[in-house]
């Protein structure tokens, strides 16, 4: 334990690393399982948590040296968001996509028949039958839905956000939205304390085991090769720890690598079903770990090679207008309120620097450019495809895209931040 | 029933302790009262928690670090119209040794926007102490425990080597010693690999 503000150089290569019981830990639990971590010169201790709270705590008073966070964590702890941390930065991309959103059977059944030509299409067009259905309950005075994510500064808060509000309902007026730890969220679904919920994997996928919902988006439908989780470490940490940094960003990536063959993925499943892991069984990892999911619906299976991306097609690669659709959205709904310069955030946090010069030598193919457009077809030789149903990013006018949103929350003040982002 | 709050403003504040550990819970709201803290009040599940806080509307709310709801606690840092007063955490990032000795001894508090801190201090350090008093009670309780477990290994081992062998409780329990330094290893551990060859080997 850090007695001391001053940053620990690690000498002994002893690595604490906290991940939350998900589908994407993988990457760190495969590193230290299969030796990567060894190979590299190093040693993962890991360690469980059962909240982004205390990896978030672990990591700023130096219980953890490096953590599995949510994308947007990073971002949220240098600004000071939520609570004042150290710096964190996010030297590397642990996995992409991975998320879905789930309703409970009743919801389905009421989504259907508000629009069952909506219930025939995508992910995306399933939010104008739950727009329907909100519409319908305002209507005749009944309560509003409930809907539920895990976390403020996730990436599944601003999926299901965005979601919504592609099919013209406010998440913070017509509906509520709370926060269900994961393990509680199919209880609460039969319980009808929530209606449907935004979550990682496996947690979709046990509510669909269990009878209770259905999978009606997948992440890789909204937004496919979307950011989802990240390596957190402090930045004061990283300045400090340079040599071990990049070995720890080879071994996770050569995990990853490790996790994208799709005949190590049984494997895989096999040791995160452990109780030191995700403690859920085989069968449901190999859902999301294998593109065969149950959506909950005989006729309707989901097959989804993208369901959860852990290397291939840059996945590793923390793009920086990542970070900027980030802070987009966190300027969107009012969490960041403070003006300050977009770029420079996005810079400062999401490191391809550290990256590159990581993976350099290992022959890993890593873009040139630190940015890319959303949305946009032949932007980049990677594969594009629709972003949000059609909607467009382009990370170079971050204000002029918030500008287009159709929703935002009434203290989003996006003039404000137009003095630091000319 | 609420009395002036000059000379104990203590009494006023109330607190909420979320905590699946019923001891532990006991041991705290034991120690809140001594204090002089009356309005305790505590929660055992994280069912349905926004709207119990809601409901109870602490000024304080205590919770374990193993205890998955802490997410729920911090999306109330977020303005939400379920939740009528935004909470924050207790500790900011000037408090450092303060965070880490609540992250040390497992538990991290809130308080509702606009409490003064000062007010809350006594109330984090005794959470904090009692916490860890609990801990080490544990521990004290598991080194029982073993210590028990050693013993009865021992004795059923000595019985073994004393009817097997025909030697006296002192011989046999030299024996068990002797063997124990040759393998570097506890007497108990001695013990437990004899019980088991011998249960093997017996029929």
């Amino acid at each position: 334990m850090a007695e001391d503000t001053t940053e620990r150089r690690v000498v002994d290569r002893e690595v604490h690393a906290g991940f939350i019981p998900l589908v994407d830990c993988a990457p760190l639990v495969i590193a230290s399982e299969l030796g990567f971590d060894r190979q590299f010169g190093f040693t993962f201790h890991l360690h469980r948590e059962v909240s982004w709270a205390n990896i978030r705590d672990k990591l700023d008073v130096g219980v953890l040296d490096c953590a599995h966070m949510l994308a947007p964590m990073p971002i949220a702890a240098t600004l000071g968001l939520g609570r004042a941390t150290e710096p964190v930065i996010a030297p590397m991309s642990l996995s992409l996509n991975g998320n879905a959103i789930t309703v409970s059977r009743a919801l389905y059944t009421e989504m259907c028949a508000r629009d069952v030509a909506a219930m025939g299409g995508d992910g995306m067009a399933a939010a104008r039958a739950v727009a329907a259905v909100v519409r319908s309950r305002a209507g005749s005075g009944q309560e509003p839905l409930t809907l539920g994510m895990v976390y403020p500064f996730s990436c599944h808060n601003y999926d299901l956000r965005y979601w919504l509000a592609s099919a013209g309902v406010d998440p913070d007026n017509d509906v509520n939205l709370v926060v269900i730890p994961p393990p509680l969220l199919s209880e609460s679904l039969k319980a009808g304390r929530v209606d449907g919920f935004c979550v990682g994997q496996p947690w979709n996928s046990v509510s669909v085991a269990e009878g209770r919902g259905v999978i009606v988006a997948t992440k890789n439908e909204l937004w496919p090769m979307s950011p989802e989780k990240v390596l957190g470490v402090r930045e004061a940490w990283a300045d400090a720890n340079g040599e071990l940094l990049a070995d720890i960003v080879r071994a996770l990536t050569f995990a990853c690598r490790w996790l994208d063959v799709p005949a190590n993925r049984v494997a895989a499943a096999a040791i995160l079903s452990r109780r030191e892991y995700v403690n859920v069984s085989e069968d449901i990892l190999l859902r999301p770990l294998t593109g065969r999911l149950d959506s909950g619906l005989a006729e309707r299976p989901i097959v989804d090679e993208d369901a959860v991306v852990f290397h291939r097609d840059g996945a590793n690669f923390p793009w920086r207008s990542h970070a900027v659709w980030i802070i987009t959205q966190m300027i969107r709904w009012g969490q960041a309120r403070e003006p300050f310069d977009i770029m420079a955030l996005a810079e400062r946090v999401y490191r391809p620097d550290i990256y590159r010069a990581a993976v350099d030598a290992l022959g890993v193919t890593v873009p040139e450019s630190d940015f890319k457009d959303e949305g946009k077809v032949a932007s980049t030789s990677l594969p594009q495809a629709s972003f949000f149903g059609g909607d467009e990013f382009d990370p170079a006018h971050a204000l002029g895209y918030l500008k287009g949103v159709p929703i935002r929350a009434v203290t989003a003040d996006i003039e404000a931040f137009a003095e630091y982002n000319p | 029933m609420p009395k002036s709050n000059s000379d104990n403003p203590g009494e006023l504040l109330k607190i909420l302790v979320i905590d699946e550990r019923p001891i532990r819970r006991a041991i705290l709201e034991e120690g809140l009262r001594e204090a002089g803290f009356k309005n305790v009040m505590s929660l055992d599940t994280a069912a349905a928690l926004v709207q119990q806080i809601y409901t109870l509307d602490p000024d304080v709310v205590l919770i374990d670090l193993e205890n998955p709801s802490r997410d729920v606690l911090e999306q109330m840092f977020q303005v939400s119209r379920a939740v009528r007063r935004p909470i924050a955490m207790f500790v900011d990032h000037s408090d450092k040794a303060t965070i880490e000795a609540a992250i040390d001894a497992g538990v991290s508090a809130y308080i509702v926007d606009g409490l003064k801190k000062e007010r809350v201090r006594p109330i984090l350090d005794m959470t904090i102490s009692r916490f860890r008093a609990f801990d080490r009670m544990r521990t004290e309780l598991e080194e029982a425990k073993t210590a028990l477990k050693d013993r009865k290994l021992v004795e059923k081992a000595k019985g073994i080597l004393m009817k097997s062998r025909g030697l006296d409780e002192a011989a046999a329990y030299a024996l068990l010693r002797k063997a124990a330094m040759a393998q570097g290893k506890r007497i108990a551990d001695v013990a437990e690999g004899l019980i088991t060859t011998f249960d093997l080997l017996k029929d």
